[in-house]
């Protein structure tokens, strides 16, 4: 068979054999343990802030390596880990339900400009009649 | 009492010292990428209770830190030689450090009592990482035993049998124990050993594994007679710091 010639050196110095994409068997399943996300709190009584996620067998093992991963620089009071497959999520293609459309900005807090009138108002309570 | 007490000292510190050194060993190669980070971090931690003991010693008229741990022959080492053994497989290492890490509780709050103040304020200072270690060693204990598969079990019950007499050692009853227990530096080995059975029978139950018959404790560290294992590790160990033991780090 022929080797891959390519432009990175890594694979012509590996010397893969060109291959048949019809040949080519699906990976196994992966044999990783399941993740567990990470959620950190700084001082008792904070919000615990998702950090990340940690591989393990169970939630005993997952709390112990995210001990490890995200508690041992800096302050750390307690930390949560829940198994990723438990956090309900939306579906990514559905992202379009958050968006606002330019009518509805009356809505927003941003959208009134109180600010103005409170100005002008403490103005005229100064006696500050200029403009 | 002096002599007592520099006697415990320098066991406790010589016990982290090796058992840090041994630890170390799986930087690089743990099972879990988390897993090597945990154990290199209790293995330094292990070295710092050791500098700190080395230190409370130098206070005491002894040589300074890097002096005591890296000048010494083996047979003047008095750790147990249950620190010495090599690291085997994984499931050794883990039953090892569970062992080791539940008698070092007990004899670490024991101290927070002492009536010898730099070993009490050292015994509160190191107490959040104690249970760190010991939490450690306990879930991943349980895990790989009444958690586990078939094989895992089967495995830590072959390494417990092999850990035990050895573990038992830890113990070695030491002449100037009695003293310092009558003075309130340290309840002696006798009563740290019968805590640690409890404690550890907990464990074991909870991991269902038993605990081998007729073991008889392995003693002679405690008196500079050591395996064969541990003039290679201060050989390594010290590799460097003898190419220039006056060199400022």
């Amino acid at each position: 068979m022929a080797t891959i010639i390519s432009l990175d050196p890594r694979i012509t110095r590996a010397q893969i054999e060109s291959y048949d994409p019809a040949d080519v068997q699906p990976k196994p399943d992966l044999d990783q343990f399941i993740t567990f996300e990470v959620f950190h709190q700084a001082k008792s009584g904070a919000r615990h802030i998702h950090v990340g996620s940690v591989h393990a067998p169970n939630s005993d093992m997952a709390l112990l390596m995210a001990k490890e991963q995200f508690g041992r620089r800096g302050q750390t009071h307690n930390i949560w880990v829940v198994c990723t497959e438990d956090v309900v999520t939306m579906h990514a293609n559905d992202a379009d339900i958050f968006a606002t459309t330019p009518e509805k900005v009356y809505r927003d807090v941003a959208a009134y400009m109180v600010r103005n009138k409170v100005e002008a108002f403490k103005k005229e309570q100064r006696g500050d009649t200029k403009e | 009492m002096t002599d007592a007490l520099k006697n415990l000292l320098y066991r406790m510190a010589d016990d982290a010292l090796i058992l840090a050194h041994r630890h170390s060993e799986w930087t690089g190669l743990g099972p879990l990428l988390e897993e090597d980070i945990a154990f290199s971090s209790i293995a330094q931690d292990k070295l710092g209770h050791a500098q700190a003991l080395y230190t409370i010693l130098h206070g005491l008229g002894e040589p300074e830190p890097d002096t005591a741990a890296f000048m010494r022959n083996a047979e003047q080492f008095t750790c147990c030689h249950f620190v010495e053994l090599p690291n085997g497989e994984y499931d050794f290492s883990l039953v090892r450090h569970y062992l080791y890490d539940a008698a070092e509780m007990i004899r670490y709050r024991a101290l927070a009592e002492s009536t010898y103040q730099p070993l009490a304020a050292l015994a509160r200072k190191v107490t959040g990482e104690l249970k760190y270690h010991l939490y450690h060693a306990q879930t991943w204990f349980v895990q790989l035993s009444a958690k586990g598969s078939e094989e895992s079990a089967a495995r830590m019950q072959s390494a417990l049998n092999e850990a035990w007499p050895y573990a038992l050692g830890m113990f070695e009853p030491a002449a100037g124990d009695a003293e310092l227990s009558a003075q309130g530096v340290y309840p002696g080995e006798e009563a740290i050993k019968a805590a640690w059975l409890d404690a550890v029978m907990e464990t074991l139950a909870q991991a269902k594994l038993v605990v081998p018959s007729q073991a008889e404790p392995v003693y002679g560290g405690r008196k500079g007679y050591h395996t064969d294992y541990l003039q290679p590790l201060l050989d390594e160990m010290t590799e460097v710091f003898r190419i220039d033991p006056a060199a400022e780090w």
